[in-house]
Protein backbone atom coordinates (compact mmCIF):
# COMPACT_ATOMS: atom_id res chain seq x y z
CA UNK A 1 0.00 0.00 0.00
CA UNK A 2 1.26 3.55 -0.64
CA UNK A 3 -0.09 4.78 2.45
CA UNK A 4 0.39 4.07 6.29
CA UNK A 5 -1.84 2.13 8.42
CA UNK A 6 -1.64 1.82 12.69
CA UNK A 7 0.24 -1.75 11.43
CA UNK A 8 2.87 -0.80 9.51
CA UNK A 9 4.62 1.57 7.04
CA UNK A 10 3.45 2.15 3.35
CA UNK A 11 5.20 2.79 0.38
CA UNK A 12 5.81 6.02 0.40
CA UNK A 13 6.84 7.06 3.84
CA UNK A 14 9.49 3.53 3.00
CA UNK A 15 10.67 5.34 -0.21
CA UNK A 16 11.26 8.59 1.60
CA UNK A 17 12.67 7.06 4.41
CA UNK A 18 15.15 5.69 2.25
CA UNK A 19 16.13 8.12 -0.13
CA UNK A 20 16.68 10.64 3.02
CA UNK A 21 18.81 8.22 4.76
CA UNK A 22 20.89 7.60 1.56
CA UNK A 23 20.90 11.49 0.72
CA UNK A 24 21.83 12.27 4.54
CA UNK A 25 24.64 9.75 5.01
CA UNK A 26 26.02 10.93 1.51
CA UNK A 27 25.62 14.82 2.63
CA UNK A 28 26.98 14.09 5.92
CA UNK A 29 30.50 12.57 4.23
CA UNK A 30 30.64 15.24 1.53
CA UNK A 31 30.17 17.90 4.20
CA UNK A 32 33.48 16.41 5.94
CA UNK A 33 35.39 15.50 2.94
CA UNK A 34 34.49 18.42 0.52
CA UNK A 35 36.62 21.04 3.25
CA UNK A 36 39.34 18.81 3.72
CA UNK A 37 40.43 17.97 0.08
CA UNK A 38 43.90 19.63 -1.03
CA UNK A 39 42.13 20.19 -4.96
CA UNK A 40 40.87 23.02 -4.85
CA UNK A 41 39.13 22.78 -7.54
CA UNK A 42 37.38 19.32 -6.52
CA UNK A 43 36.65 21.52 -3.50
CA UNK A 44 34.61 23.89 -5.17
CA UNK A 45 32.53 21.36 -7.26
CA UNK A 46 31.68 19.49 -4.35
CA UNK A 47 30.53 22.15 -2.26
CA UNK A 48 28.28 23.37 -5.20
CA UNK A 49 27.06 19.33 -4.80
CA UNK A 50 26.43 19.64 -1.07
CA UNK A 51 24.64 22.87 -1.64
CA UNK A 52 22.38 21.24 -3.99
CA UNK A 53 22.10 18.04 -1.84
CA UNK A 54 20.81 19.78 1.49
CA UNK A 55 18.11 21.50 -0.71
CA UNK A 56 16.73 18.55 -1.76
CA UNK A 57 16.77 16.75 1.36
CA UNK A 58 14.97 19.88 2.58
CA UNK A 59 12.24 19.89 -0.01
CA UNK A 60 12.18 15.93 0.88
CA UNK A 61 11.85 16.67 4.37
CA UNK A 62 8.82 18.61 4.00
CA UNK A 63 7.00 16.38 1.87
CA UNK A 64 7.91 13.53 4.33
CA UNK A 65 6.44 15.37 7.41
CA UNK A 66 3.17 16.61 5.16
CA UNK A 67 2.99 12.97 4.42
CA UNK A 68 3.39 12.06 7.91
CA UNK A 69 1.00 14.60 8.78
CA UNK A 70 -1.85 13.08 6.21
CA UNK A 71 -1.09 9.03 7.62
CA UNK A 72 -1.92 6.82 10.51
CA UNK A 73 1.31 6.53 12.73
CA UNK A 74 1.97 2.96 12.66
CA UNK A 75 1.97 1.90 16.01
CA UNK A 76 5.06 1.11 18.18
CA UNK A 77 6.01 -3.12 17.99
CA UNK A 78 4.14 -4.07 21.26
CA UNK A 79 7.05 -5.68 22.11
CA UNK A 80 9.03 -2.31 22.88
CA UNK A 81 10.00 -1.56 26.29
CA UNK A 82 8.89 1.95 27.36
CA UNK A 83 12.11 3.39 27.60
CA UNK A 84 12.74 2.12 24.15
CA UNK A 85 9.79 4.07 22.90
CA UNK A 86 10.75 7.41 24.79
CA UNK A 87 14.20 7.15 23.42
CA UNK A 88 12.91 5.73 19.53
CA UNK A 89 10.88 9.26 19.69
CA UNK A 90 12.92 11.42 21.12
CA UNK A 91 15.60 10.32 18.31
CA UNK A 92 13.10 10.45 15.57
CA UNK A 93 11.75 14.12 16.30
CA UNK A 94 15.60 15.51 17.11
CA UNK A 95 16.68 13.43 13.35
CA UNK A 96 13.30 15.73 11.85
CA UNK A 97 14.69 19.48 13.76
CA UNK A 98 17.76 18.79 12.22
CA UNK A 99 17.24 18.17 9.15
CA UNK A 100 15.06 21.21 8.77
CA UNK A 101 18.16 22.86 10.85
CA UNK A 102 20.84 21.70 8.78
CA UNK A 103 19.94 23.46 5.26
CA UNK A 104 18.46 26.37 6.84
CA UNK A 105 21.43 27.23 8.68
CA UNK A 106 23.66 26.05 5.43
CA UNK A 107 21.69 27.96 3.69
CA UNK A 108 22.02 30.91 6.11
CA UNK A 109 25.46 30.34 5.83
CA UNK A 110 25.95 30.75 1.95
CA UNK A 111 23.58 33.81 2.32
CA UNK A 112 25.67 35.43 4.78
CA UNK A 113 28.83 34.88 3.32
CA UNK A 114 30.83 37.87 2.21
CA UNK A 115 31.51 36.00 -1.02
CA UNK A 116 28.48 35.79 -2.26
CA UNK A 117 28.48 32.90 -4.25
CA UNK A 118 25.06 31.87 -5.72
CA UNK A 119 23.69 28.52 -5.54
CA UNK A 120 22.66 27.12 -8.78
CA UNK A 121 20.73 24.13 -7.55
CA UNK A 122 21.95 21.07 -9.41
CA UNK A 123 23.14 23.43 -12.12
CA UNK A 124 19.77 23.93 -12.87
CA UNK A 125 18.24 27.08 -11.71
CA UNK A 126 19.31 29.68 -8.92
CA UNK A 127 18.36 29.79 -5.64
CA UNK A 128 17.65 33.30 -3.90
CA UNK A 129 20.26 34.16 -0.77
CA UNK A 130 18.23 34.17 2.78
CA UNK A 131 17.77 37.96 3.50
CA UNK A 132 20.64 37.24 6.63
CA UNK A 133 23.00 40.28 7.26
CA UNK A 134 26.20 39.72 4.99
CA UNK A 135 29.11 39.80 7.38
CA UNK A 136 32.35 37.64 8.10
CA UNK A 137 30.97 37.51 12.13
CA UNK A 138 27.51 36.23 10.59
CA UNK A 139 29.21 33.52 8.24
CA UNK A 140 31.42 32.14 10.94
CA UNK A 141 28.25 32.56 13.22
CA UNK A 142 26.51 30.36 10.72
CA UNK A 143 29.41 28.16 9.93
CA UNK A 144 30.16 26.89 13.31
CA UNK A 145 26.20 26.11 13.95
CA UNK A 146 25.95 24.71 10.87
CA UNK A 147 29.46 22.45 11.38
CA UNK A 148 28.20 21.49 15.13
CA UNK A 149 24.12 20.26 13.89
CA UNK A 150 26.66 17.93 11.27
CA UNK A 151 28.36 16.52 13.71
CA UNK A 152 25.03 16.11 16.05
CA UNK A 153 23.14 14.62 12.99
CA UNK A 154 26.25 12.32 12.61
CA UNK A 155 25.85 10.92 15.94
CA UNK A 156 22.16 10.54 16.01
CA UNK A 157 22.31 8.59 12.68
CA UNK A 158 24.39 6.47 14.33
CA UNK A 159 22.22 5.82 17.07
CA UNK A 160 19.47 5.70 14.79
CA UNK A 161 21.75 2.93 13.01
CA UNK A 162 23.03 0.85 15.55
CA UNK A 163 18.96 0.84 17.45
CA UNK A 164 17.65 -0.70 14.15
CA UNK A 165 20.57 -3.12 13.75
CA UNK A 166 20.28 -4.38 17.62
CA UNK A 167 16.59 -4.76 16.79
CA UNK A 168 17.33 -6.75 13.75
CA UNK A 169 19.94 -8.82 14.58
CA UNK A 170 19.92 -9.17 18.56
CA UNK A 171 16.22 -8.40 19.70
CA UNK A 172 15.06 -10.51 16.23
CA UNK A 173 11.57 -8.11 16.34
CA UNK A 174 10.30 -6.45 13.43
CA UNK A 175 11.20 -3.34 13.64
CA UNK A 176 13.49 -2.76 10.75
CA UNK A 177 11.74 -5.08 8.79
CA UNK A 178 8.65 -2.79 9.15
CA UNK A 179 10.85 0.14 7.12
CA UNK A 180 11.96 -2.53 4.30
CA UNK A 181 8.43 -3.87 3.67
CA UNK A 182 5.31 -1.91 2.78
CA UNK A 183 2.07 -2.95 5.10
CA UNK A 184 -0.40 -4.88 3.34
CA UNK A 185 -3.94 -3.88 2.72
CA UNK A 186 -5.69 -5.59 5.70
CA UNK A 187 -8.96 -6.70 4.26
CA UNK A 188 -11.82 -4.67 6.24
CA UNK B 1 46.67 39.54 -18.58
CA UNK B 2 48.82 40.34 -21.21
CA UNK B 3 49.44 42.27 -24.56
CA UNK B 4 51.79 42.55 -26.56
CA UNK B 5 51.48 44.73 -29.16
CA UNK B 6 52.82 45.66 -32.56
CA UNK B 7 49.83 47.39 -32.85
CA UNK B 8 51.50 50.18 -30.50
CA UNK B 9 53.54 51.08 -33.49
CA UNK B 10 50.44 51.73 -35.45
CA UNK B 11 48.83 53.71 -32.42
CA UNK B 12 52.31 55.61 -31.73
CA UNK B 13 51.92 56.70 -35.03
CA UNK B 14 48.52 57.69 -34.97
CA UNK B 15 49.17 58.79 -31.66
CA UNK B 16 51.49 61.46 -32.99
CA UNK B 17 49.81 62.19 -36.35
CA UNK B 18 46.25 62.78 -34.59
CA UNK B 19 46.80 64.30 -31.31
CA UNK B 20 49.78 66.03 -31.43
CA UNK B 21 49.24 69.62 -32.70
CA UNK B 22 52.83 68.58 -34.49
CA UNK B 23 52.40 65.68 -35.21
CA UNK B 24 55.79 63.78 -34.36
CA UNK B 25 57.31 61.42 -36.75
CA UNK B 26 57.15 58.01 -36.21
CA UNK B 27 61.04 58.03 -35.86
CA UNK B 28 59.72 60.00 -32.69
CA UNK B 29 58.13 56.45 -31.44
CA UNK B 30 60.66 54.15 -32.54
CA UNK B 31 62.35 52.85 -29.85
CA UNK B 32 62.22 50.30 -26.63
CA UNK B 33 59.77 50.73 -23.92
CA UNK B 34 59.30 49.18 -20.37
CA UNK B 35 55.45 49.16 -18.63
CA UNK B 36 55.72 51.39 -15.47
CA UNK B 37 53.95 50.21 -12.60
CA UNK B 38 53.16 52.62 -10.91
CA UNK B 39 50.37 54.19 -13.28
CA UNK B 40 49.66 51.10 -14.98
CA UNK B 41 46.55 48.90 -13.67
CA UNK B 42 45.77 45.70 -14.77
CA UNK B 43 42.33 44.58 -13.62
CA UNK B 44 39.63 41.84 -14.78
CA UNK B 45 36.67 40.83 -13.94
CA UNK B 46 34.39 37.40 -13.68
CA UNK B 47 30.63 38.11 -13.92
CA UNK B 48 28.24 35.57 -11.71
CA UNK B 49 24.52 34.49 -12.62
CA UNK B 50 22.63 36.28 -9.60
CA UNK B 51 26.21 37.63 -7.88
CA UNK B 52 28.58 40.44 -7.44
CA UNK B 53 31.21 37.97 -9.37
CA UNK B 54 34.93 38.66 -9.22
CA UNK B 55 36.62 41.72 -9.76
CA UNK B 56 40.28 41.79 -8.86
CA UNK B 57 43.78 42.80 -10.54
CA UNK B 58 47.56 42.08 -10.95
CA UNK B 59 49.74 44.42 -9.06
CA UNK B 60 53.12 42.41 -10.45
CA UNK B 61 53.62 42.55 -14.42
CA UNK B 62 56.52 42.85 -16.48
CA UNK B 63 56.01 44.49 -20.22
CA UNK B 64 57.72 45.53 -23.24
CA UNK B 65 57.50 47.38 -26.47
CA UNK B 66 59.84 47.48 -28.86
CA UNK B 67 59.21 49.56 -31.95
CA UNK B 68 62.00 49.14 -34.95
CA UNK B 69 62.79 51.78 -37.42
CA UNK B 70 62.32 49.67 -40.26
CA UNK B 71 58.65 48.75 -39.62
CA UNK B 72 56.01 49.45 -37.94
CA UNK B 73 53.96 46.40 -38.26
CA UNK B 74 56.96 44.75 -36.63
CA UNK B 75 56.75 46.42 -33.42
CA UNK B 76 56.62 43.96 -30.82
CA UNK B 77 54.95 43.71 -27.35
CA UNK B 78 55.44 41.54 -24.69
CA UNK B 79 53.28 41.72 -21.36
CA UNK B 80 53.80 39.08 -18.33
CA UNK B 81 51.94 38.78 -15.49
CA UNK B 82 52.85 37.36 -12.01
CA UNK B 83 49.68 35.86 -10.93
CA UNK B 84 50.47 35.58 -7.09
CA UNK B 85 49.79 38.87 -7.22
CA UNK B 86 46.39 38.52 -7.95
CA UNK B 87 43.94 40.96 -5.27
CA UNK B 88 40.60 41.02 -4.93
CA UNK B 89 39.81 42.13 -1.55
CA UNK B 90 39.02 38.91 -0.21
CA UNK B 91 42.04 37.14 1.15
CA UNK B 92 40.36 33.45 0.75
CA UNK B 93 39.17 34.41 -3.15
CA UNK B 94 43.50 35.42 -3.70
CA UNK B 95 44.04 31.95 -2.16
CA UNK B 96 41.59 30.45 -3.83
CA UNK B 97 42.30 32.11 -7.59
CA UNK B 98 45.76 31.36 -6.87
CA UNK B 99 45.82 27.37 -6.10
CA UNK B 100 45.13 24.64 -8.36
CA UNK B 101 41.76 25.68 -9.50
CA UNK B 102 42.89 28.60 -11.32
CA UNK B 103 46.25 30.12 -11.87
CA UNK B 104 48.34 27.49 -9.83
CA UNK B 105 50.96 29.54 -8.90
CA UNK B 106 53.05 27.15 -7.09
CA UNK B 107 53.49 25.49 -10.59
CA UNK B 108 53.17 28.59 -12.72
CA UNK B 109 54.73 31.64 -12.13
CA UNK B 110 53.77 33.55 -15.15
CA UNK B 111 50.77 34.40 -17.70
CA UNK B 112 52.64 36.04 -20.81
CA UNK B 113 51.40 37.62 -23.99
CA UNK B 114 53.41 38.12 -26.80
CA UNK B 115 51.84 40.68 -29.72
CA UNK B 116 51.83 38.60 -33.12
CA UNK B 117 50.04 40.81 -35.37
CA UNK B 118 48.49 44.57 -34.85
CA UNK B 119 45.19 46.22 -37.11
CA UNK B 120 44.50 49.90 -36.84
CA UNK B 121 40.71 50.36 -36.46
CA UNK B 122 40.98 54.07 -35.73
CA UNK B 123 42.38 56.85 -34.83
CA UNK B 124 43.98 56.15 -31.91
CA UNK B 125 42.57 52.79 -31.75
CA UNK B 126 44.22 49.31 -33.07
CA UNK B 127 43.42 44.98 -32.25
CA UNK B 128 45.90 43.50 -31.10
CA UNK B 129 46.21 39.99 -31.79
CA UNK B 130 48.82 37.94 -30.20
CA UNK B 131 49.27 34.28 -28.09
CA UNK B 132 48.41 34.21 -24.46
CA UNK B 133 50.22 31.57 -22.55
CA UNK B 134 48.95 30.97 -18.74
CA UNK B 135 49.05 27.30 -17.31
CA UNK B 136 50.78 25.67 -20.43
CA UNK B 137 48.32 26.75 -22.48
CA UNK B 138 48.66 28.83 -25.60
CA UNK B 139 45.91 30.57 -27.66
CA UNK B 140 45.38 33.90 -29.81
CA UNK B 141 43.55 36.19 -27.57
CA UNK B 142 42.45 39.66 -29.72
CA UNK B 143 42.61 42.97 -27.20
CA UNK B 144 41.60 46.06 -28.51
CA UNK B 145 43.75 48.95 -27.80
CA UNK B 146 43.67 52.87 -27.38
CA UNK B 147 46.56 55.26 -27.13
CA UNK B 148 45.55 57.46 -24.45
CA UNK B 149 48.53 59.35 -24.11
CA UNK B 150 51.86 59.81 -25.99
CA UNK B 151 54.69 62.53 -26.06
CA UNK B 152 58.08 62.41 -24.19
CA UNK B 153 59.42 59.16 -24.86
CA UNK B 154 56.35 57.91 -22.51
CA UNK B 155 53.23 55.93 -23.83
CA UNK B 156 49.82 55.36 -22.16
CA UNK B 157 47.30 52.65 -23.81
CA UNK B 158 43.71 51.48 -22.67
CA UNK B 159 43.58 47.72 -23.10
CA UNK B 160 40.12 45.58 -23.16
CA UNK B 161 40.14 42.37 -24.08
CA UNK B 162 37.70 39.33 -23.46
CA UNK B 163 39.47 35.92 -22.51
CA UNK B 164 37.46 32.44 -22.39
CA UNK B 165 39.03 30.80 -19.03
CA UNK B 166 37.81 26.94 -19.95
CA UNK B 167 40.60 27.02 -22.55
CA UNK B 168 43.33 27.25 -19.96
CA UNK B 169 41.97 24.85 -17.98
CA UNK B 170 40.68 27.13 -15.28
CA UNK B 171 37.05 26.83 -15.80
CA UNK B 172 36.27 26.04 -12.15
CA UNK B 173 33.06 27.43 -11.15
CA UNK B 174 31.83 27.83 -14.59
CA UNK B 175 28.22 28.44 -15.28
CA UNK B 176 27.99 30.27 -12.12
CA UNK B 177 30.82 32.20 -12.75
CA UNK B 178 31.25 33.22 -16.32
CA UNK B 179 33.86 31.80 -18.28
CA UNK B 180 34.38 35.04 -19.63
CA UNK B 181 37.22 36.83 -18.25
CA UNK B 182 36.81 41.16 -19.06
CA UNK B 183 39.93 42.54 -18.90
CA UNK B 184 39.97 46.58 -18.06
CA UNK B 185 44.15 47.64 -18.26
CA UNK B 186 45.47 50.87 -18.39
CA UNK B 187 49.19 50.16 -19.28
CA UNK B 188 51.98 53.17 -19.14
CA UNK B 189 55.24 53.05 -20.85
CA UNK B 190 58.32 54.65 -20.66
CA UNK B 191 61.61 54.53 -23.47
CA UNK B 192 64.10 52.76 -22.30
C1 LIG C 1 20.71 17.74 5.61
C2 LIG C 1 21.42 18.65 5.04
C3 LIG C 1 22.87 18.99 5.37
C4 LIG C 1 23.79 18.27 6.10
C5 LIG C 1 23.61 16.93 6.82
C6 LIG C 1 25.02 19.06 6.09
C7 LIG C 1 26.19 18.67 6.70
C8 LIG C 1 27.36 19.39 6.66
C9 LIG C 1 28.59 18.98 7.29
C10 LIG C 1 28.79 17.69 8.11
C11 LIG C 1 29.52 19.92 7.02
C12 LIG C 1 30.98 19.92 7.45
C13 LIG C 1 31.13 20.68 8.74
C14 LIG C 1 32.57 20.69 9.20
O1 LIG C 1 33.33 19.77 8.87
O2 LIG C 1 32.91 21.65 9.91
C15 LIG C 1 28.88 20.95 6.21
C16 LIG C 1 29.51 22.08 5.73
C17 LIG C 1 28.90 22.99 4.87
N1 LIG C 1 27.59 22.99 4.46
FE1 LIG C 1 26.22 21.62 4.90
N2 LIG C 1 24.82 20.20 5.34
C18 LIG C 1 23.52 20.19 4.89
C19 LIG C 1 22.90 21.15 4.10
C20 LIG C 1 23.52 22.26 3.57
C21 LIG C 1 22.89 23.22 2.71
C22 LIG C 1 21.43 23.18 2.24
C23 LIG C 1 23.84 24.14 2.40
C24 LIG C 1 23.73 25.38 1.52
C25 LIG C 1 22.73 25.71 0.75
C26 LIG C 1 25.05 23.75 3.07
C27 LIG C 1 26.25 24.44 2.97
C28 LIG C 1 27.41 24.06 3.61
C29 LIG C 1 28.65 24.77 3.44
C30 LIG C 1 28.89 26.00 2.55
C31 LIG C 1 29.58 24.11 4.24
C32 LIG C 1 31.05 24.49 4.40
C33 LIG C 1 31.21 25.41 5.56
C34 LIG C 1 32.64 25.90 5.67
O3 LIG C 1 33.06 26.63 4.79
O4 LIG C 1 33.31 25.54 6.64
N3 LIG C 1 24.83 22.60 3.77
N4 LIG C 1 27.57 20.59 6.02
Amino acid sequence: MIRNTRAGYGLLAIALHWTIAALVVGQISLGLVMLRVTDQRLAFDLIQWHKSIGLLILALIVIRLAWRMANPQPRPLASLRRWEKTASQAVHRLLYALLIALPLTGWALVSASVLGIPTLVFGLFLFPHLPVGVSEGGEDFWRLLHGSLGFTALALVVIHIAAALRHHFILHDGVLRRMLRPVRRTKA
Amino acid sequence: MVERFPAIAVLLFLAASVQAAAAPSLSAVVGRYSIMTPGSSLFFAVPAVGGPGITGRFDRFDGRIDIPASSVEHARVEIIIYPDSVATGQKRVDDFLKSNAVFDTANERTIVFRSTHVQRTGEDTATIVGSLTARGRTFRETFHVRLAESGRGALRFHVEGRVLRSRYGMDVGTPIYSNVVDFDMNLAFRRR
